[in-house]
């Protein structure tokens, strides 16, 4: 028995940041104080909070220390782990109170929070499939083995309410009931890990923080639509969920949770895992059948629907990671318990990654029905250096933006549809005021087009001609009439695409044209871009009252397009600048400004 | 997905070769087994020239069309060898309103090169990717899988020393 455990993450994010040395560090520390009976050190799944990456949490007082570097561990050996005394200088700001350290649980970031797909995410070591069990893992599968047929599954899904979390928000009990009706000699369980939205990364945390959660939930699919054999479809960009699942299938393999004979019975189920190669397109569940088939992944027609005809052409049920992450706690909890979080028709939690322009960065679960003020005000933080919210983007490509007149919509798959956007992974991209809309359509575009499989001539040409127009606004050279051919085109190309990448890809377009069309209109009409982002619309002026003729800005100006003498104020020839903003960076005075 | 021209001559090695056919007699029997290959033997020879390709279409009876139509598919694969070191900048949205764009037009400028090329010393490939996963620290480069975090222009001269 330890005395105190110390949990680090060992998440994407904070691994970036270096808690690999903090680990190395803490144990040689440990060691040299002979505390390696006593001080136990885990290294954990994903907290959440990766903009204050890496992070350490001493159990049992719960002390959350943030952006730790290695120069401090020794100090916290010594101080808190030796003599017990909390290095309060180094925890999480908003733990310390004046009444004291307080609970992470209690902080901003975290008190709306509800994890159940996160469940265990940063609490367990993710390579030790007793912590798992330790939680209560595989429980859910011993009952659906020795006391639920697998009608009883499905019928617990369909009560619980719980919707796909890949975007769609499909009924899984619906799906699974479909795959098991029908007959056939084999079956396939895939899991979707092809996590393809810029910005969406809770799927990655679950793989590495929990993993053992999805190969249970894949073995109770097995079972109840009677296949034998899964598939994760894992993106070979993530190589230590990678590393993790392989060693989460082999424990699970000698414990005899995967293999022949599970728990006793007549079940056998084993999970093999499929790499990714970086093809977006590949997150459609037609495409990521025929590319763990071996083939070029591209889109087929629908019907037949996967659930009839999938992988090998035999009946296939394909979830999202986070979709898997929840079944096992419905299982056991019960269907009521997950129906009584959420709102009348999106029930549950979701998990979103908070990123762009908002202070607490990271990973979040809330229930379904929190508003996105809650969410970018309360628990993101708000937005950094004081600037004002413009708009949330959620959905990825696929998705919409969201203004600041709908900043109190409760999320749910719903009302996101009804405003423009959808839920998608739950990718959050808060943006201010100084992005503007039609450069952000515009990089969603040119995303799709080098992500379009060609299949389809309305999603191949369609996306580029898109593409094209809104290089041609950014370049102050559109015109009125382009905006509603454009709208014209969104249409089409969502009435006549072959699957969900085409159908969707006009989202960013026609969100930004319904909300921000007054940018638009500064484009075409006025040549202005009001965030001043797109470069052939925006001159570089000296303020001649601020510049003090340093001579520094002409130094430094690459097409010497900056004149004056000495201790004048200087000017910039507009005629020979390239808009690089060098001179802008390099101004001592801020007299240098861009309209 | 770059189908560009190989410019460099082949140089597998016999070792290399005897590795590659190991990897396929593994995997020959399984479902779908094409993939997974490749992207061994993109481990292997650190690209997927056509002779490699041919190699795998001896030895699977695949047809080299089906093989070159999933290596020119995949954004992963590459036809072309890579830099001793290579660079990849996220343009993840999270990383983009954070201004990744600017960090990857001056390491353009820098190296002298546009995104897919190496330098002709076959020193720095430089290539766009999407989201790593690290948007908690945007905007994100990547060296050879060391992660490089809220990164500003002024960082690339210092970081870029550290390979010279």
């Amino acid at each position: 028995m330890y005395r105190s455990h110390v949990l680090v993450c060992g998440g994407t994010g904070c691994t970036s940041s270096g808690s690999e040395k903090i680990i190395t560090t803490l144990e040689e520390e440990i060691k040299n104080k002979g505390l390696e009976n006593e001080v136990a050190v885990v290294k954990t799944g994903c907290h959440g909070l990766c903009a204050l990456g890496p992070i350490m949490i001493v159990y049992p007082e719960a002390a959350f220390y943030a952006m730790v570097k290695a120069e401090d561990i020794p100090e916290i050996v010594e101080e808190h782990l030796l003599k017990g005394r909390v290095v309060t200088r180094l925890l999480y700001d908003e733990t310390v109170t004046d009444h004291g350290v307080t609970a992470l649980n209690d902080t901003d970031f975290y008190k709306k929070q509800h994890r159940i797909a996160l469940r265990n995410c940063g609490v367990i070591n993710p390579e030790n499939i007793d912590e798992y069990i330790g939680t209560g893992g595989y429980e859910a599968l011993g009952k659906v083995l020795t006391e639920m047929t697998p009608d009883d599954v499905i019928n617990v899904l369909l009560d619980s309410g719980l919707r796909g979390r890949g975007g769609a928000g499909f009924p899984t009990g619906r799906k699974w009931a479909l795959a098991k009706a029908n007959d056939a000699d084999q079956k396939y369980v895939c899991c979707n890990a092809d996590e393809g939205d810029p910005g969406a990364f809770m799927d990655r945390s679950v793989l590495e923080g929990d993993p053992h959660v999805v190969l249970e939930a894949m073995a109770i699919a097995g079972y109840t639509i009677g296949a034998t054999q899964g598939y994760i479809y894992v993106r070979a960009e993530y190589p230590i969920a990678v590393e993790r699942l392989n060693i989460a299938i082999n424990q699970a393999r000698e414990y005899g949770l995967l293999g022949k004979n599970i728990f006793g019975t007549d079940f056998c189920f084993d999970i093999d895992l499929r790499l990714g190669a970086g093809a977006f397109v590949c997150g459609e569940e037609t495409a990521l059948m025929v590319s763990i088939e071996g083939n070029r992944g591209e889109p087929r027609c629908r019907p037949p629907f996967p659930a009839l005809k999938g992988l090998f052409a035999k009946p296939t049920i394909l979830n999202n990671v986070e979709t898997y992450a929840n079944i096992p706690q419905i299982i056991l909890h019960g269907p009521e318990w997950f129906a009584s979080m959420g709102t009348e028709k999106s029930k549950g939690t979701k998990v979103f990654a908070l990123g762009g322009k908002i202070n607490n960065t990271g990973l979040v679960e809330i229930p379904m029905g929190t508003t996105l003020r809650e969410v970018v005000e309360e628990i993101g933080g708000g937005i950094p250096g004081g600037k004002k919210f413009k708009a949330a983007q959620t959905g990825g490509p696929s998705g919409g933006c969201i203004p600041a007149e709908h900043f109190d919509i409760p999320i749910d798959y719903d009302n996101l549809i009804s405003i423009g956007s959808m839920m998608g992974s739950g990718g959050l991209i808060v943006m201010d005021e100084d992005n503007c809309m039609v450069d952000i359509a515009k990089f969603f575009l040119e995303f799709t087009v080098d992500e379009s499989c060609g299949k389809c001539t309305p999603c191949r040409i369609g996306t580029k001609r898109l593409y094209e127009m809104l290089d041609k606004i950014t370049k102050g050279q559109g015109t009125l009439e382009d905006l509603d051919k454009m709208e014209e085109l969104c249409y089409y190309i969502k009435e006549n695409a072959l699957c969900g990448l085409g159908q969707t890809a006009p989202n960013p377009v026609l969100s930004t044209l319904r909300y921000f069309r007054d940018e638009y209109i500064a484009h075409v009409v006025d040549k202005k871009c009001p965030a001043g982002v797109c470069k052939a619309l925006l001159s570089y002026k000296i303020d001649a009252d601020k510049c003090k003729g340093c001579t520094l800005c002409a130094r430094t100006c690459p097409n010497n397009a900056i004149i004056g003498v000495v201790k004048e104020p200087h000017a910039i020839d507009q005629s020979k600048c390239v808009k690089c903003g060098a001179c802008m960076e390099k101004c001592r005075f801020g007299a240098i400004y861009k309209e | 997905m770059s189908a560009k021209k190989q410019t460099v001559p082949f140089q597998g090695t016999k070792e290399q070769e005897a590795d590659l056919l190991k990897v396929i007699a593994e995997h020959k029997d399984e479902k779908g087994s094409l993939m997974p290959i490749l992207q061994k033997a993109q481990d292997i020879y650190g690209y997927l020239p056509i002779e490699v390709q041919t190699i795998i279409s001896n030895e699977t009876g695949l047809p080299l069309e089906k093989i070159y139509g999933v290596a020119t598919f995949y954004s992963q694969f590459s036809l072309s060898p890579k830099g001793k070191y290579q660079i990849s900048v996220c343009l993840g949205t999270a990383c983009y309103v954070k201004g990744s764009g600017d960090i990857y037009n001056k390491l353009m400028e820098k190296l002298g090169i546009v995104g897919g090329e190496c330098t002709p010393d076959g020193r720095f490939s430089l290539d766009a990717c999407r989201c790593v996963g690290a948007c908690g620290l945007a905007p994100v480069m990547m060296i050879n899988g060391e992660v490089y975090g809220r990164l500003t222009v002024d960082d690339i001269d210092d970081i870029l020393a550290k390979y010279e």
